[in-house]
């Protein structure tokens, strides 16, 4: 097991490598020339070049990404050239803004999967079951902005009774930080849920179909009981590893529902930084979120071995 | 089963009601605070090191002040100059200063100030505009209260653009941290910032003039049009500062909680040609585009009929303003006339436009009304700034261009032959001169002249003249209709 969780870092450790050289370079051809975007029209070429200067951006580009990963390594992201600012503090804080949303979004879509695909699966030859796995169906085909769009539509501009976007930090004021979070919460959470409803209903008739589960039902056990007590940790495991992927495309969810929402986080962030070519900002900001995705992927390799005994050995 | 999930469905509900308990108003609780939203953020708080008009929007005249301001009618007024006197030479200039101003880190305001903030133009800013600065020669600490500039040459300009972020007068002790920490002697200070979100004002208990009515002013930055008009509709913020796109100001007009106003802008839309080069460096071509198309039906379909038709480079706040828009009535005959008197009866030109919705819609109509007379114009979208600023801007490969030109008095760009106009005419050169070295009469004179040579000379397409639109809440007063200064000036604005 040791051997596995090794091995997995050092492919992780891999990972985050070469998606820095591809960041990099990347943002090396893309068009549009920083220290231009900085100064805007009616800079002299004298001025600009002062100012590629200024950035260390007329440095040959091996050197350049040298001395990036190199300050990455101990920490220090650099300084952007757009805001001044260094660019480190200001990732963390935008992650945080952004694994709240993924975590409440998560959230909502467990809240909403785990109940529904069970039930969808323990009566799949009903008529509510077979409704439940339709409904899920046509929820997977919203996409998370336009869910957002409709929410803020009903909540925030007809009834007023949610904010239609903004962050409050929840040290600042807990109460407006949870009511700024529900609607974001919920487009991420109603499409990310009903994704995850027919995986759950998938699994969980797998796990129904089963032998032992079949035995529990002959002592006596009805349905639904016979898959607490003895089915929903297998159902789990299959469950785990599509979370593990679905939490990538929650990201990438983010990073959308942020812009309906006018969330500071990390997706918006991003936007805002290709858009001025700041360079330094994104290869930053990739850089974490590659690291996001691939510790998630690790992390839910781990889970799956933890959960089933069987894979341990391999 | 089944009551499982009527639980969670309860859970939920209770949720959101709970949410929805005594929430009206978000930001707008305390009558004193004011939330005012606009769609571009200022990257930081620096305007000597970085271009753009987001940071002036936001500081200049709320947390900056100048010597003078532009007022509600684009006169110059004093502000941090009590009064000032220009010498019988037009090259020195007198200022007397405000004796009780200070700066939000305590410093008392002097002419030492003066001389300190227009030097440091030429040493220290690394934005474009600072140029109009280099005609300062010295500036001289005649008393404390006193400040003279002397000039190299006479200009109008330079005055003008002390009106700009140019003028803004810094403090000595307070120039270390521009871009996160601004120190100025306006009513506003920097309070707090979230990046992404929002910039929070306070009202500066030292200020020397009179206090605005508000003592809390929230920056809300939405850059999502829609997500903007959404926040003013469900309470989120009481203003927007500006519509960007007009399908949502009936919906505002016919919701009696809002005021709409309307004005005018600095912000050309420009349909701009390559002068420099073949085929639109033929003045038959250039004029035949012009005749070709319907700028009455182009604002209507790209603005909703909103906005003003100047045909030229001034809007109608300048003083040299005179209606030109008739210069090239819609006439697609003509047009198809001129262009085969210049021999070029089937044209194909490349209309590389930012990707920006006013520019967008602009393009469609222009080539749809381009195609009635033989052109065939090709749209190319490039991603704005970055990429419309090196190659139409900087690298000048275009044939064909719609922007805004949101500077104020920027038809000077047409007296530099190497902007990305490629226009070069020796008279409108010269006109410029005069008009900057000359009296308040003469300038006008000359401008004029600068105005209607570029009109004759069919040098660009001016397409429309974009409309000020300002939505608030009915509570709040006190808006400048027309938006001819950098600033938002928030001094005005008061509860009703």
């Amino acid at each position: 097991m040791t051997v596995k969780v090794l091995r997995r870092l050092g492919i992780l450790v891999a990972g985050v490598l070469v998606a820095s050289i591809v960041v990099f370079l990347f943002m090396a051809v893309l068009p549009g020339d920083p220290a231009q975007v900085a100064l805007g029209v009616n800079a002299t070429p004298e001025l600009v070049a002062k100012t590629r200067a200024e950035f260390g951006i007329d440095r040959p580009l091996v050197t350049q990404y040298l001395d990036w990963i190199g300050g990455v390594l101990q920490g220090d992201f650099g300084r952007s050239y757009v805001t001044r600012e260094e660019i480190g503090p200001a990732l963390t804080d935008r992650l945080g803004v952004t694994l709240w949303l993924v975590g409440a979004g998560m959230l909502v879509a467990l809240l909403i999967a785990v109940p529904a695909g069970t039930f969808a699966a323990v009566r799949h030859r009903k008529a509510d079951g077979t409704a439940l796995s339709g409904l899920s169906q046509i929820g997977v085909a919203i996409p998370a902005f336009l869910a957002g769009i409709i929410l803020v539509q009903i909540f925030a501009v007809q009834l007023r009774w949610l904010p239609s976007g903004g962050w409050t930090p929840p040290v600042q004021d807990p109460g407006e930080f949870l009511r700024g979070l529900v609607l974001p919460a919920l487009s991420l959470g109603l499409v990310q849920g009903a994704v995850l409803t027919r995986y759950v209903r998938s699994a969980v008739l797998d796990t129904l179909g089963q032998d032992y589960l079949r035995t529990a039902r002959s002592k006596g056990l009805r349905p639904f009981q016979a898959l607490f007590r003895h089915g929903l940790r297998n159902a789990a495991v299959p469950v785990v590893t599509v979370l593990g992927l679905q939490l990538s495309t929650l990201l990438i969810g983010a990073v959308v529902v942020e812009r309906v929402f006018v969330l500071p986080g990390l997706g918006s962030m991003l936007l805002d930084s290709v858009a001025s070519r700041d360079l330094l900002s994104v290869q930053g900001i990739v850089l974490v979120l590659v690291v996001g995705v691939l510790l998630v992927n690790f992390v839910v390799d781990v889970l799956y071995t933890v959960l089933d005994p069987r894979l341990r050995g391999s | 089963m089944k009551p499982r999930i009527h639980a969670a469905v309860a859970a939920l509900l209770l949720v959101a009601s709970g949410c929805s308990a005594g929430s009206s108003a978000t930001v707008a609780k305390d009558p004193g605070t004011l939330a005012i939203g606009y769609t571009a953020e200022p990257a930081n708080f620096d305007f000597t090191r970085t271009d753009g008009a987001a940071i002036p929007q936001a500081l200049l005249y709320n947390v900056y002040e100048g010597l003078v301001k532009l007022d509600a009618d684009a006169k110059i007024v004093p502000l941090l100059a009590e009064s000032w006197t220009v010498s019988e030479d037009r090259r020195t200039y007198d200022f007397k200063l405000r004796k009780n101003a200070k700066f939000s880190d305590g410093a008392p305001f002097t002419a030492e100030d003066v001389k300190f903030s227009l030097m440091r133009v030429k040493t220290d800013w690394t934005v474009s505009i600072k140029s109009t600065m280099d005609v300062v020669e010295r500036v001289d600490v005649v008393a404390p209260d006193h400040a003279r500039v002397v000039l190299t040459k006479p200009s109008n300009g330079w005055l003008f653009s002390l009106t700009s972020r140019l003028g803004a007068m810094f403090s000595r002790t307070g120039v270390a941290d521009l871009a996160n920490k601004p120190v100025g002697t306006g009513p506003y200070t920097v309070s707090s910032r979230r990046r992404g979100d929002s910039i929070v004002l306070k009202q500066n208990p030292a200020y020397w003039g009179t206090k605005p009515a508000y003592s809390t002013v929230v920056l809300k930055y939405i850059k999502d049009p829609t997500a903007l008009n959404n926040a003013l509709l469900s309470n989120g913020i009481d203003v927007i500062s500006a519509i960007t796109v007009p399908d949502s100001i009936p919906q505002f007009q016919s919701d009696d909680r809002f005021t709409v106003v309307e004005g005018t802008t600095n912000s050309e839309v420009t349909l701009a040609f390559n002068n420099a080069r073949p085929p639109l460096n033929d003045v038959r071509v250039r004029k035949a585009l012009s005749y070709a198309i319907d700028r009455k039906a182009l604002l209507d379909t790209a603005w909703g009929g909103r906005g003003t038709l100047i045909g030229s480079m001034v809007p109608p706040t300048d003083p040299w303003y005179e209606d030109l828009s008739n210069a090239y009535p819609f006439d697609p005959a003509k047009a198809k006339a001129l262009l085969a008197e210049a021999g070029r009866p089937n044209l194909s030109l490349r209309l590389r436009i930012p990707n920006l919705p006013y520019a967008v819609s602009s393009a469609q109509v222009v080539a749809s009304q381009l195609a009635d007379v033989g052109v065939t114009v090709t749209i190319e979208p490039l991603d704005f700034p970055a990429v419309w600023l090196k190659q139409v801007f900087t690298d000048r490969d275009y044939d064909l261009s719609i922007i805004q030109h949101v500077e104020a008095r920027d038809i000077v760009t047409f007296g530099r032959p190497k902007y990305y106009w490629g226009y070069d005419s020796k008279p409108v050169q010269q006109n410029l001169v005069k008009a900057d070295a000359g009296t308040p009469q003469e300038q006008v004179d000359a401008m004029r002249q600068v105005a209607r040579r570029l009109s004759e000379d069919a040098a660009a397409d001016w397409l429309f003249l974009f409309p000020n639109v300002i939505v608030a809440k009915n509570k709040v007063t006190g808006f400048i209709r027309n938006q001819v200064s950098e600033s938002f000036d928030l001094t005005g604005l008061a509860p009703r």
